[in-house]
């Protein structure tokens, strides 16, 4: 009789910690899930403004300005099909540079400007982000079919 | 009792389940979306003769293979002899795009190791590359008469893949 | 020549790797005397022929040998020796590499093992064998590092900028020692499962071998965590990003099989879990390996991506995790139960936190491979970030360390819970008003703040209060003898939890007070950070041995006394034209200040990020308490004594 006593205690323990486990999970998923989108997805409307996401694509050819503070920068994320004007405050990442691939962290404003927390760029000379790259492509697929 | 003891090989078996699909979905596996759509319009100076210019409609016609390159590319340098031995059986025109590059280098690059390529072309913008969606070099894309991307073959291509993946899909193209 | 030597040498160690694999065991199963008797020598000899094989690699760096495809692709004749030397871990086929010689070394060590019964030693190694021999294969069919560029190359393409540090010299090396060295703790658990022998003896023998693993995986976290913190210009130390979760889920279950091992050595019981926990860690480690190397996750370690070898480390996965869950379904419903203990216990202790540390590493997990799920069901993509993790393992752990305090004091079987409450009571409140007044007093009063200053003092005074009852009715003069007689798996014990509290302190400190600003600068300008005062000096060219650089002179200054001149540098290398952010920091035991280039918005101003991070010295600190904490009990004398009984 004890024994089966303690085994119903243990069992109970582990089945409320899993409970309270998972509960935290997925409070902490609604939180902390970031969707990824592209320019195309944002032009259309699909994103909720407010919500943090990540945005991929190409930085625009001489899309690139800096304001008098130093810090300020803007500039656009292309897909080739669609752009994003972005806005960031803070030291861009070493491989940042126009005409190559990036994925900003960050939500819309009202304006439809995308203010960005943090930018991630490539990390060699001939890798882009697979998000920035899936977002070109899925963009070239688009525009071949409009054709 | 022995059902118990099961359990962490079931859960395992869902894992490897998982990451088994999670490989057929590799990102870097898709399919180009150009595949069998008509290939990018382009007109580049060529290497050779920068003042003259070739184009897309110039290939119009035959079945061709354009191999995206760059002398800077390590990778490039292991595709390079399987490319040359493959061009000596002359089965087809083999495009060198060289992509994002300085002339002079190139030059040098083809002087040292050999040219495999018909003709090479210059994308010093690296614009045209990024029309065909090259996310890496070296790539290779094989297009047809109509001038239709019909295979496209990213990282460095080696004798078995030039023999058995790339081949077949060429006599297919030519047999047409 | 030389390199073709090595190719040869790993050919011949996939064929003794064969052999160990299959001879020993077969041998075993029939009591084969002089089959048995090959175990041991060829464990020896496929270290050799593997380490021959490294060291033919190393060679073709040292020597600038480019006509080796591996050689050309990362290294340079411009970099320094020792980076060249490292370049041989710097990518996937050498890291691999490594991989497979820590493996034939931990077998190695193994066959010098001379506590073990010869059958048990025989199957062991054999089971150790079959790994390697499946990983050899891997390495020799999908990553060879040996493989000929011809004509060669007259320049190589550099090795990776990030990984020009030397952090980078000995963080893999540790990492995979780690990783690598949960091999025996498996073996000792597969070769348990075939022998249906797994008593006291059989913990006691595995016990050395998981806490020197566990102790490399700790130091090379460690190491990987301030790497990432210089290297990566940010001043991050932890990014839960899926490489690094890749080697947390080994160590949390390495740290739950330590201390279920305990169990089983004392009480006998607790049997079945530590198996699973000692298949469990060996699996995630293998895991770790394959979300790495299949390149399904992307992060910043993701070197070269090639599904061929993600399909092939996937099938070595199943091979060896299926086959060993498989083996344990079918042997673990026949182990008796060990000793009975009441729900106030150090059992109970123990327990509870394995089982919690499980469910923290299964959330880990699902963090991590959450994406890829979301990946194959749909075509949305997203990621888990940083916070996910940190909302979930703070309450998780907390009861953790909890119980961490508590247990030490718990005897074995039964303990009255009101003696123990008696006991704690005190330097629970102490410590929860010191922390309640700490968090206060320098300003991190939130509740993580006061959390975990309350549990860092409370573990710290526990453990205070843990020696004074080793001490208790000994005269002052005869304490030190008193000391010295306390074993050394107990002293283990008691560092590494103080490293817990030490952690902890550094982590609340950092996360509530750090601060950083970014901030454009001529020469001459200041800024004002956390009561230091920076002023750039000057920008100065200068050049090293593969790279150029501009390098910012910052004066930091502490009202008007100079503190320090910070160098932070922007590196352009000159091979692959890359560029690298070189943090530069004052490091300090209370505090680091940390200053990064950033680029150059006009041609006369630059983009500073000065950082204030204080404490956070104390994170790394305590982890190398947890390392020395696991060097002691590895050491402990009784794990080294030959028992007669288990030697007939």
């Amino acid at each position: 009789m004890k024994a089966r006593h303690k085994r119903f205690l243990l069992i109970g323990i582990c089945m409320a910690l899993l409970a309270g486990a998972t509960a935290l999970v997925l409070f902490a998923f609604n939180d902390n899930l970031m969707l990824f989108h592209t320019p195309s997805e944002v032009a259309a409307g699909k994103v909720p403004q407010g919500r943090a996401f990540k945005l991929g694509g190409m930085v625009l050819k001489g899309s690139f300005s800096r304001e008098a503070d130093g810090i300020t920068t803007h500039f656009t994320l292309t897909d080739t099909a669609q752009n994003v004007p972005v806005l960031f405050r803070g030291a861009l990442p070493d491989l940042f540079k126009e005409g190559k691939g990036a994925v900003a962290e960050g939500s819309l404003d009202a304006q439809g400007v995308f203010v960005a927390t943090t930018i991630l760029a490539k990390h060699d000379e001939n890798y882009m982000p697979p998000p920035a790259r899936d977002a070109i492509d899925k963009a070239h697929a688009t525009e071949r079919t409009l054709k | 009792m022995k059902l118990k003891a099961l359990i962490p090989l079931i859960v395992f078996v869902a894992l490897a389940i998982l990451l088994g699909w999670s490989l057929r979905h590799d990102p870097r596996l898709i399919p180009s979306p150009l595949i069998n759509k008509p290939a990018p319009e382009f007109a580049l100076p060529v290497l050779h003769q920068p003042d003259t210019q070739m184009t897309l409609a110039d290939m119009r016609g035959k079945v061709w293979l354009l191999n995206v390159w760059a002398s800077w590319c390590v990778s490039c340098r292991d595709e390079h002899p399987v490319l040359l031995e493959f061009s000596k059986r002359q089965l087809i025109p083999i495009i060198g795009l060289d992509y994002k590059d300085k002339r002079d280098d190139a030059l040098a690059w083809l002087n040292q190791f050999g040219d495999p390529y018909t003709n090479s072309i210059m994308d010093t913008a690296g614009r045209v590359g990024i029309d065909f969606g090259v996310y890496g070099v070296p790539e290779t894309f094989l297009i047809d008469k109509q001038g239709r991307i019909r295979y496209k073959f990213t990282g460095p291509l080696n004798a078995d893949s030039l023999e058995h993946v790339l081949l077949p899909h060429i006599k297919e193209l030519q047999g047409a | 020549m030389i390199p073709e030597l090595g190719h040869f040498a790993l050919i011949l160690a996939l064929a003794i790797a064969l052999a160990l694999g299959v001879l020993p065991l077969w041998g075993a199963a029939r009591g084969d005397a002089a089959l048995l008797g090959i175990a041991r020598p060829a464990a020896r000899l496929q270290f050799a022929l593997v380490a021959g094989a490294f060291a033919c690699l190393a060679w073709a760096f040292a020597e600038n040998d480019f006509s080796v495809t591996y050689v050309a692709q990362h290294s340079n004749s411009h970099l320094p020796l020792i980076y060249r030397l490292t370049a041989v871990w710097g990518s996937h086929e050498g890291s691999l590499l490594l991989w497979g010689l820590m493996l034939t070394g931990w077998t190695a060590a193994v066959s010098f093992s001379r506590r073990l019964p010869e059958v048990f030693a025989a199957r062991v190694l054999g089971v150790l064998g079959l790994v390697n021999a499946g990983f050899l294969t891997f390495l020799l069919f999908t990553s060879n590092p040996f493989i000929r560029l011809l004509p060669g190359a007259a320049e190589g393409n550099d090795l990776n900028p990030l990984l020009q540090d030397p952090g980078m010299v000995a963080h893999p090396p540790l990492l995979y020692m780690g990783y690598v060295g949960f091999s025996v703790a498996f073996a000792f658990a597969i070769a348990a499962l075939l022998e249906g022998r797994f008593d006291a003896a059989w913990a006691r023998q595995s016990r050395p071998w998981t806490l020197t693993a566990w102790l490399f995986l700790t130091l090379g976290i460690t190491l990987g965590s301030g790497w990432a913190y210089y290297e990566l210009g940010w001043g991050g130390w932890w990014f839960w990003d899926p490489v690094e979760n890749a080697s947390f889920i080994p160590w949390l279950l390495g740290t739950a099989l330590i201390h279920s091992l305990a169990v089983t050595e004392k009480r006998g019981a607790f049997k079945g879990w530590t198996i699973l926990l000692a298949i469990g860690a060996f699996s995630a480690s293998l895991l770790g390996t394959f979300l790495v190397r299949s390149g399904v996750l992307t992060s910043v370690h993701a070197f070269a991506a090639d599904p061929s070898r993600g399909v092939f480390i996937l099938a070595l996965l199943v091979a060896v995790i299926g086959s060993s869950l498989l083996l344990y379904a079918w042997r673990v419903p026949r182990l008796e139960g060990g000793g009975l203990f009441s729900d106030v216990s150090r059992e109970t202790a123990l327990l509870i936190n394995n089982v919690l540390l499980a469910v923290v590493t299964a959330t880990v997990l699902l963090g991590t491979l959450y994406p890829l799920l979301i990946d194959v069901l749909g075509t949305t993509k997203l990621s888990v970030g940083p916070p996910y993790f940190e909302v979930v393992f703070v309450p998780l752990m907390t009861p953790v360390v909890v119980v961490m305090v508590v247990a030490p004091f718990l005897r074995w079987k039964r303990h009255a819970l009101p003696a123990i409450v008696r006991q704690l009571w005190l330097p629970f409140a102490a410590s929860l008003v010191i922390g309640l007044a700490g968090a206060w007093g320098v300003g991190v009063f939130s509740v993580r703040g006061v959390l975990g200053l309350s549990l860092a003092t409370w573990v710290f005074l526990a453990s205070l209060q843990l020696l004074q009852q080793r001490l208790r009715g000994t005269p002052a003069a005869s304490a030190v003898s008193r000391l010295a007689d306390i074993p050394a798996a107990w002293w283990g014990m008691w560092l590494a939890h103080i490293g817990i509290g030490v952690f902890i302190v550094g982590v609340t400190f950092v996360k509530g007070l750090e601060q950083n600003a970014d901030v454009a600068m001529k020469v001459g300008d200041s800024a004002q950070l956390a009561g230091y005062r920076f002023t750039l000096q000057g920008i100065d060219e200068i050049s090293g041995p593969n790279y150029t650089a501009i390098q910012g002179r910052v004066q930091l200054w502490r009202g008007n006394q100079l503190v320090s001149m910070l160098t932070p540098q922007k590196r352009v290398y000159t091979a692959n034209n890359m560029q690298m952010t070189e943090a530069s920091i004052d490091a300090g035991l209370f505090r680091d200040v940390y200053v990064s280039l950033g680029d150059a918005p006009t041609p006369d101003a630059w983009v500073l990020r000065l950082y204030y991070k204080p404490f956070v010295r104390w994170i790394w600190a305590g982890c190398l308490l947890m390392a020395l904490g696991g060097l002691c009990a590895a050491l402990d004398s009784r794990y080294r004594k030959r028992n007669k009984s288990e030697a007939a």
